[in-house]
């Protein structure tokens, strides 16, 4: 089954309080950052303690992302600490080109070589931020067997796009879109950008519906507080994990009577209707619905 | 290792400890402030001054003002301080991961 991915949370990585309880807050991936949110003069010190609270902390219940600074500034040693570490996805920011990730790949096999760990345990995702990002989007996302997903980091972008934020998000609808459709192609995860006003618990609501709508895994989070409403959004109603229960029954069923194409309360059941109905009971579960 | 140097890492935040090394004449000494000196005074200077030891660094005067930080927390900054004390920017990542074993 493949992983939930509806909020990703960054952590600061010069934080060792926010490191110690990141995993406390109903995340299903936590981000440690060691690029915007470290200043320059606490590169080091932010890379040794999420190092550390790596080695140290239980966080077996979370995806641990890190968001890594670019290869020729200091990235190049975030990635081997991070992945001495035992982190399991490498972010990379400001991805332009399919270029960026194949260098980081060539890195990341670099150090799991070195260390002895299997090639291709880590794996990695890219942030794209710019217009050229998102044209290369269909690149980057198949550049490396590593990718697991592509973000839209959308602060970057609205200002390289000469725009802003607006509430109803249309500055945002084609770089989502391809993104996401980039993401489906390659088949890896889509997660949508930050939602910065922290406060506006409406906004964050809408957005989260508009996004889920269009298909994507999730969100980036920058505050505990949104995780609730994010994950609240995504989980399924009653009435849809019943309906994808009958699903699955009608598939063992079938499987049980080795017949093809079955139909569930008149419904024909076929592969895509299963996929939905695995999706749906998996965000039920996450929610702590009851499952049979 | 000696130096004529002083580095501080770390903040004065909850759960974090702020570690300033200066040249001392002779062995570590470690001036600890803490909350929670009467209880774990003793392993927290322990932990500094092998974290200190395996860096090689001697003749050393630390200030340490721990605000609860975790074991984890205060090896790190030690590390970050000593790393910074000797002008190395290139961690020797196999060395510090080989504490683990």
């Amino acid at each position: 089954m493949e992983r939930l991915r509806r909020t990703m949370m960054f952590v600061p990585g010069a934080n060792p309080a926010m490191l110690r309880d990141a995993v406390l807050y109903g995340a299903d991936s936590v981000m440690f950052d060691l690029e915007d949110a470290v200043s320059l003069k606490e590169k080091d010190t932010a890379r040794v303690l999420v190092y550390s609270a790596l080695k140290t902390f239980d966080y077996s219940s979370v995806e641990t992302v890190v968001r890594v600074n670019a290869l020729d500034a200091g990235g190049d040693q975030d990635i081997e600490a991070m992945v001495l570490g035992g982190i399991n996805v490498i972010r990379l920011p400001k991805t332009e080109t399919a270029q960026d990730i194949v260098d980081v790949d060539a890195v990341i096999t670099k150090v799991e070589k070195k260390y002895g760990i299997p090639v291709g345990t880590t794996n990695m995702m890219a942030a794209i931020e710019s217009a050229e990002g998102v044209l290369n989007a269909r690149d980057i996302a198949k550049a490396s067997p590593r990718m697991i997903g592509i973000a839209l980091g959308a602060e970057d972008y609205v200002t390289s796009q000469k725009t802003r934020r607006y509430p109803d998000g249309a500055e945002l609808s084609f770089a989502r879109n391809y993104i996401l459709h980039s993401a489906r192609a390659a088949g890896i995860a889509a997660i949508d950008t930050v939602y910065s006003d922290v406060d506006n618990e409406e906004g964050l609501r809408h957005e989260t519906e508009l996004i889920k709508q269009l298909g994507f895994d999730g969100k980036s989070v920058i505050n505990p507080r949104q995780i609730p409403v994010i994950n609240g959004i995504y989980a399924p109603t009653a009435k849809e994990v019943q309906k994808a229960q009958e699903v699955m029954a009608g598939i063992r069923e079938a499987e049980a009577k080795g017949s093809g194409v079955i139909a569930v309360n008149g419904q024909m059941v076929d592969k895509p209707i299963v996929e939905r109905a695995e999706r749906v009971l998996a965000l039920a579960k996450a929610t702590n619905m009851e499952v049979d | 290792m000696t130096t004529n140097q002083t580095v501080t890492v770390g903040t004065m935040e909850s759960s974090d400890i702020m570690i300033t090394l200066k040249p001392n004449a002779s062995g570590i000494k470690i001036d600890l402030e803490s909350n929670v000196k009467k209880q774990f005074g003793a392993h927290i200077t322990a932990l500094i001054t092998e974290v200190l030891q395996k860096l090689d660094i001697q003749n050393i005067a630390v200030e340490a003002v721990d605000k609860g930080a975790l074991d984890c927390t205060i090896k790190a900054r030690t590390i970050a301080a000593a790393y910074r004390l000797q002008g190395k920017t290139d961690y020797d990542w196999e060395a510090l991961n080989s504490w683990n074993d």
